[in-house]
C-alpha cells in the first residue's frame, strides 16, 4: 500500500464515520426532540392527541385529588388556560399545590393530559424556568428573584 | 477574623499565581535559570495559599459560623458532620475553591516531583497551569467571594439541600473535580509544548499518568453520581441524560479517546498533533462542563441573561482558554514533526479508529445538550432532547467501537495479521454467540436487541480475557510457565484488560436494566400483598422514626419468594424541617444479579399508601463494572513503566551574563 493510498484510506474511513455520526443526529433531532406548552400555548395552537410534549405551569391549588390504584389527578395552570393532568405512580417530593410543574406525556382525546413522567423541580424560591416565562407571557408573574439558579439541585430533583 | 484571613489567602494566592504565570514563561523564554526557578516555590506557595484559604472554610463549615454568608445558606447546627463537611463544596463558591485547590495541588505535585522533566518544559507547563489559577481565582474574588459576612449574625444556618445529604453524594464532586482538573494537567503539557515546539517520546510519557489519572479520577465520580441517582431519586434509573450529567461524560469520553492517543504518540511516534489536539479538547470540554452547571444556563438561558455576572465571567474564561489553545495550535501544530508510518490494520490504526468513534460519540453528546440551548436562544423555541435522542446517536456510534475492543490490543503496531488476531478471539467470539442463543432463548418475548447487548457484554470480558491468556501463552505452555509469565505481565497489560472487561460487564449492566426492568406501581394497606418478577410483598405496617436532623415515615415490607421469606425492606420518606423538604428513600435488596427496589409513596385518602417497586435485574452490574475499570486505571497507574524510564534530568546553566 502506498503513502498515497493509506492517506486516502484514512480520510475515507473518518469521512465514513463523520458523515454517519451527522446523519444519525439530524435524523434523531427530527424526531426525538420534545417541546414545551403551556396550558394556553395548548388550547391556542392546539396539539394532536398522541403527541409526546411538555406540558409546564402552576399545580392548581385544591386541585390535587388522589385517586385508588395510585392514580392522581391534577390541574395545571397558567391563570388563563386549565389542563386536567392524570398521572399513575409516586409523584416526586418537590411536587406541591402552587406552585411549579412539568408534566410529560400526551394530549387525549377527550382534552386531558396523560403524564407518565411529573417533574417538580423547584423549591420556595425556584420555578422551571419555562414555566417562568410561561407565567410572564400570560402577565401572571410575581417576584423577581424566583428564577435564582439551583445549580446544585439542578438535575437531581427533576426525575419523575 | 478567620473568614477575613481565608479571604486575604486567596488574594494572596492570586497574586503568587499570576507571578508564577508570568516570570518562568519570560525565564524558559530567555533562557534565564533564575527567573525559571521561580515556578517550583511559587507553585507550592500558591498550593499553601489556597489550601490555607480552604481549610478556613472547612473551619467556619465545622463550628457552624452563621455570620458568614455561605455557611448560614448551606448548613445548619443540627445537621451531622459528614455533612457540614460536604456542604462546602454543596454550593457554587465553596465548590470553586475546591475547584482552585485540586488545581494548586496538581500544580505543586508536578512541581515536587517533575524534577527530571526539561527545566523549560517545567517552568512552562507551571506557567500555563497558573494561568488557569489566576482565571478561577479572580473568578471567585470578583464574583464569588466564599467568605462574605452577615450582620447582624443569625442563630441558625438554613440547612443544606436534603437531596444533597448524602454519603455517595458528598464525596461525588471532589472526585468530578479532580478528573476535570487533571486534563488541566494535560492541558498545560500541551501548551507548553506546542510553545516548545517539540513533542517526543519523554513528552507523552508524562502526559499519560496525568490522563489516566484525570481519567480514573472522573470515572469514579460519574460512577458514584449514577450510583447516587440510582438508589436516592426513586426511580430505579441510572442515567438520565440529563445536561449536568452529559457535561462529565463528555470529558470523559474525550479523556478516553486522549488516553489512547497518546499510547501511540508515546509507543510509535504518531498521532502527534492529534493528541495535542484532544488534550486541549478534554480541557475545553472540562471547562464547558463547568461553565454549564456554574452559570445557571442550564435552568434557563434566560437565568443567564438576568444575572449575567458569573456566567459572563466563566464564558470568557472559556472563551480565552479554548480560543487562545486552538489557536496556538493552528500556529504550532504544523511545526510539529509527524514521524511512525503504520498501515490502515495495525494497532495504531484500531487506536486511530477508537478515536474517530469517541469522537464522534463526543460530538452527538454535544449537540444533544447544546442544541436546546442554542435553539431557545436564538427562537424561544423550547425542546427537550432526552434519551430517545441519544438511543438514536450515541448507542450506533459506541455499538461498532465495543465490538472493535477486543480486536485492538491483539493487533501488532504498524503492520498487523487481522488473521492471527481473529484467531486468538474465536473463544471469545463463540462464547458471545452461544450467550446471544441462551438469552434468547430466556427472554425470547423481550425487546429484541437485548440478547445481542448481552453477547456484545460476553465478547468483551472474554476478549479482555483472551488477551491475557494469549500474553501469558496460557494452554501452549506448562501452566508454570503461563503463571511465571502473568508475574512479569507489565500492570499496564493487567489494566487495560481490566479497564476493557469491566466495560463489558457494564454493558450487561445497561442492557439487563434497560430491557428487562420490572415496574409495579400500586397501593396498599397495612397487611395488604402484590407481586413483582415472583416476589410477594407485603406491607406489614407504617411508623415514624427520628433521624438526626429529619423525621422519617418508615414502611415495613415483607419480601417473599415462593412462599419463603427473604429480607424485610425499610422504604422511607424523610422530611427535613429545617430545610422545610421532603426526601425519599428507597430500600433495595440485591442478590448481586438484580436489584428488588421498593419506595413507599403518598398516603391515599383511603388509609392506603402508594408502593413503586422495580425489579432490575443485571443494576449492580453497572457499578461493579465501573469498580473493575478504575482498578484497570489504577493498575496502568502502578506500572512501573510510568515511573521508570522517563528522560534524565537536562540541567540548565545559568545564562551567562552579558
Amino acid at each position: 500500500m502506498t503513502r498515497r493510498q493509506r492517506r486516502a484510506t484514512f480520510i475515507f474511513v473518518s469521512l465514513g464515520i463523520l458523515g454517519m455520526a451527522a446523519g444519525l443526529v439530524l435524523y434523531a433531532l427530527s424526531d426525538s426532540v420534545t417541546f414545551f406548552y403551556s396550558p394556553s400555548d395548548v388550547v391556542e395552537r392546539g396539539v394532536e392527541p398522541g403527541e409526546r410534549i411538555r406540558l409546564g405551569g402552576l399545580v392548581e391549588m385544591g386541585s390535587l385529588q388522589k385517586l385508588d390504584d395510585a392514580n392522581v389527578r391534577f390541574n395545571v395552570t397558567d391563570f388563563v388556560e386549565t389542563i386536567p393532568v392524570t398521572h399513575r405512580g409516586v409523584l416526586p417530593d418537590l411536587f406541591r399545590e402552587g406552585q411549579g410543574v412539568v408534566a410529560e406525556g400526551a394530549m387525549q382525546q377527550d382534552g386531558t393530559f396523560t403524564a407518565d413522567k411529573v417533574l417538580a423541580k423547584h423549591d420556595e424560591n425556584y420555578m422551571p424556568p419555562e414555566v417562568a416565562d410561561a407565567l410572564k407571557k400570560t402577565g401572571n408573574w410575581q417576584g423577581e428573584g424566583a428564577e435564582a439558579s439551583h445549580a446544585e439541585t439542578y438535575g437531581q430533583g427533576s426525575y419523575p | 477574623m478567620i473568614a477575613e484571613l481565608g479571604h486575604f489567602a486567596l488574594v494572596l494566592a492570586f497574586v503568587v499565581s499570576l507571578v508564577q504565570m508570568v516570570v518562568p514563561m519570560v525565564g524558559a523564554h530567555r533562557r534565564d535559570a533564575q527567573l525559571i526557578g521561580v515556578a517550583t516555590p511559587a507553585a507550592l506557595l500558591q498550593f499553601l495559599l489556597v489550601a490555607f484559604a480552604f481549610g478556613a472554610l472547612l473551619y467556619l463549615f465545622i463550628v457552624s459560623d452563621f455570620s458568614v454568608k455561605l455557611v448560614f445558606d448551606n448548613s445548619h447546627s443540627e445537621k451531622p458532620m459528614i455533612f457540614k463537611i460536604s456542604g462546602v463544596w454543596g454550593n457554587h463558591e465553596g465548590s470553586m475553591v475546591l475547584w482552585v485547590l485540586i488545581l494548586a495541588l496538581f500544580g505543586a505535585l508536578v512541581a515536587l516531583f517533575g524534577k527530571n522533566l526539561p527545566d523549560t518544559l517545567r517552568a512552562r507547563v507551571l506557567a500555563v497551569q497558573a494561568s488557569i489559577a489566576v482565571a478561577f481565582l479572580l473568578f471567585i474574588l470578583l464574583t464569588s467571594n466564599p467568605f462574605l459576612r452577615l450582620d447582624p449574625a443569625p442563630f441558625e444556618g438554613s440547612g443544606l439541600n436534603p437531596i444533597l445529604q448524602d454519603r455517595a453524594l458528598a464525596f461525588h464532586p471532589p472526585w468530578l473535580y479532580a478528573g476535570y482538573v487533571g486534563f488541566s494537567m494535560t492541558f498545560s503539557f500541551a501548551i507548553a509544548a506546542l510553545i516548545e515546539g517539540k513533542v517526543d517520546a519523554a513528552w507523552a510519557r508524562w502526559v499519560r499518568p496525568w490522563t489516566l489519572a484525570a481519567w480514573l479520577s472522573l470515572t469514579i465520580g460519574i460512577a458514584m453520581g449514577s450510583w447516587w441517582a440510582y438508589y436516592t431519586l426513586g426511580w430505579g434509573g441510572f442515567w438520565f441524560w440529563d445536561p449536568v450529567e452529559n457535561a462529565s461524560l463528555m470529558p470523559w469520553i474525550a479523556g478516553t479517546a486522549l488516553l489512547h492517543s497518546a499510547i501511540v504518540a508515546e509507543k510509535r511516534g504518531a498521532l502527534k498533533s492529534w493528541t495535542i489536539l484532544l488534550a486541549i479538547l478534554a480541557f475545553s470540554l472540562s471547562l464547558l462542563g463547568t461553565f454549564l452547571v456554574r452559570s445557571g444556563v442550564l435552568t434557563s438561558v434566560h437565568a443567564f441573561a438576568v444575572d449575567p455576572d458569573r456566567g459572563v465571567f466563566i464564558l470568557g474564561i472559556l472563551v480565552v482558554f479554548v480560543g487562545g489553545s486552538l489557536a496556538l495550535y493552528a500556529w504550532r501544530a504544523p511545526l510539529l514533526k509527524t514521524g511512525g508510518i503504520f498501515a490502515p490494520i495495525s494497532r495504531e490504526g484500531a487506536l486511530l479508529m477508537n478515536n474517530l468513534l469517541l469522537s464522534a460519540a463526543v460530538a452527538s453528546v454535544f449537540i444533544g445538550t447544546l442544541y436546546p440551548l442554542l435553539l431557545d436562544g436564538l427562537t424561544g423555541a423550547k425542546i427537550t432532547v432526552g434519551p430517545p435522542f441519544f438511543n438514536y446517536t450515541f448507542v450506533p456510534i459506541f455499538v461498532p467501537l465495543l465490538c472493535l475492543v477486543p480486536l485492538g490490543p491483539l493487533l501488532g503496531w504498524k503492520r498487523a495479521d487481522v488473521k492471527a488476531a481473529a484467531e486468538r478471539l474465536i473463544a471469545a467470539a463463540a462464547l458471545a454467540f452461544i450467550a446471544c442463543l441462551v438469552t434468547f432463548a430466556f427472554a425470547y418475548d423481550g425487546p429484541w436487541l437485548a440478547p445481542f447487548g448481552i453477547g456484545l457484554a460476553v465478547w468483551l470480558v472474554v476478549g479482555a480475557a483472551s488477551e491475557i491468556a494469549w500474553r501469558i501463552r496460557l494452554f501452549t505452555t506448562p501452566l508454570r510457565e503461563s503463571l511465571y509469565r502473568a508475574r512479569r505481565l507489565p500492570r499496564a497489560a493487567w489494566g487495560t484488560s481490566l479497564a476493557h472487561g469491566g466495560l463489558g460487564i457494564v454493558v450487561a449492566g445497561i442492557v439487563g436494566v434497560t430491557a428487562w426492568q420490572s415496574e409495579l406501581i400500586t397501593t396498599l394497606a397495612p397487611g395488604e400483598s402484590a407481586e413483582i418478577a415472583g416476589y410477594t410483598l407485603t406491607l406489614e405496617r407504617v411508623g415514624m422514626r427520628d433521624g438526626p436532623n429529619y423525621e422519617a415515615t418508615v414502611g415495613v415490607v415483607r419480601v417473599e419468594k415462593a412462599g419463603r421469606m427473604i429480607a424485610t425492606l425499610t422504604p422511607e420518606k424523610r422530611r427535613f424541617p429545617a430545610e422545610r423538604q421532603e426526601k425519599t428513600e428507597p430500600a433495595i435488596r440485591t442478590n448481586g444479579l438484580a436489584d428488588l427496589y421498593v419506595v413507599l409513596g403518598e398516603p391515599s385518602d383511603d388509609g392506603k399508601w402508594v408502593v413503586r417497586a422495580y425489579h432490575n435485574i443485571l443494576a449492580p452490574w453497572i457499578w461493579i463494572g465501573g469498580a473493575i475499570m478504575a482498578l484497570g486505571g489504577i493498575m496502568s497507574l502502578a506500572d512501573r513503566r510510568l515511573r521508570v524510564g522517563a528522560p534524565t534530568r537536562a540541567r540548565l546553566r545559568a545564562a551567562p551574563a552579558e
